[in-house]
């Protein structure tokens, strides 16, 4: 089973720089578990106490995972897994 | 570090920012890959269609990566308005800001220095936010 995952540039260095890597997994969690695996650091970026962080969003071929079941999303042979970090802000300190 | 922009693309966006008023506005500017020369001006909908806050949706925001993939381009600049608050990154700014590739551009239309505006550039990396100069081109 092998997934094809982009990395978005601000997480190329724990990548050593590649933009797309192969990972494998049968749900979004297994899959980011072998990533985490290979490149040690990359899962505490995609997680925050267990759940998807909000800065992040990672798409299954052409679909956010927000609607596909979010970690428990299923993969199969031939996915590709899109990692972006999201694009927002605003005028109010929310955080 | 600075920001070389077109006078025209300014214009543009100032004009966004008071057209969605009195919510924030955003986009970017892509240019071709690895040149720091935005060319191409591209107004996004602010999917939280808010005063306070300003967020791609989803689905414009990978579809915007997957054009600037396929057209060997690169995201130079990223940038929002702010309507009634300085033209400054915000707390909420630097815990969002992921591309530590391209130019934040802020823009401010407050009503205490309208008619006047701010138009101001940052890199911002890590947390650390830095501003830089920006030279406007005929």
């Amino acid at each position: 089973m092998s997934i094809e995952v982009r990395i978005p540039t601000i997480l190329r260095p724990y990548t050593k720089e590649q933009k797309s890597v192969e990972a494998a997994g049968a749900t979004l969690s297994a899959l980011i578990t072998d990533l985490d695996a290979q490149y040690a650091g990359l899962g505490e970026r995609l997680l925050e106490n267990g759940a998807l962080r909000r800065f992040i969003n990672i798409y299954i071929n052409d679909e956010d995972v927000r609607f596909l079941g979010g970690l428990e999303a299923p993969l199969k042979d031939g996915d590709s897994v899109t990692i972006l970090p999201a694009v927002a802000g605003g005028s109010v300190d929310s955080l | 570090m600075s920001l070389t922009i077109s006078r025209a693309i300014v214009d543009a966006i100032l004009e966004q920012s008071r057209a969605e008023y009195p919510d924030e506005c955003c986009g970017v500017i892509l240019g071709p890959a690895g040149a720091d020369t935005p060319i191409r001006h591209i107004p996004m909908i602010n999917a939280a269609h808010s005063p306070t806050f300003y967020e791609f949706d989803p689905k414009d925001l990978l579809a915007l990566y997957r054009e600037v993939d396929d057209k060997d381009e690169e995201i130079v600049v990223i940038y929002h308005s702010h309507t009634e608050t300085e033209a400054y990154p915000s707390r909420t700014d630097i815990a969002y800001a992921g591309e530590p590739g391209a130019h934040y551009v802020l823009v401010s239309t407050r009503e205490e220095i309208a008619p006047a505006t701010e138009f101001r550039s940052y890199r911002i990396i890590d947390g650390v936010v830095t501003e830089e100069e920006v030279s406007i081109t005929a």
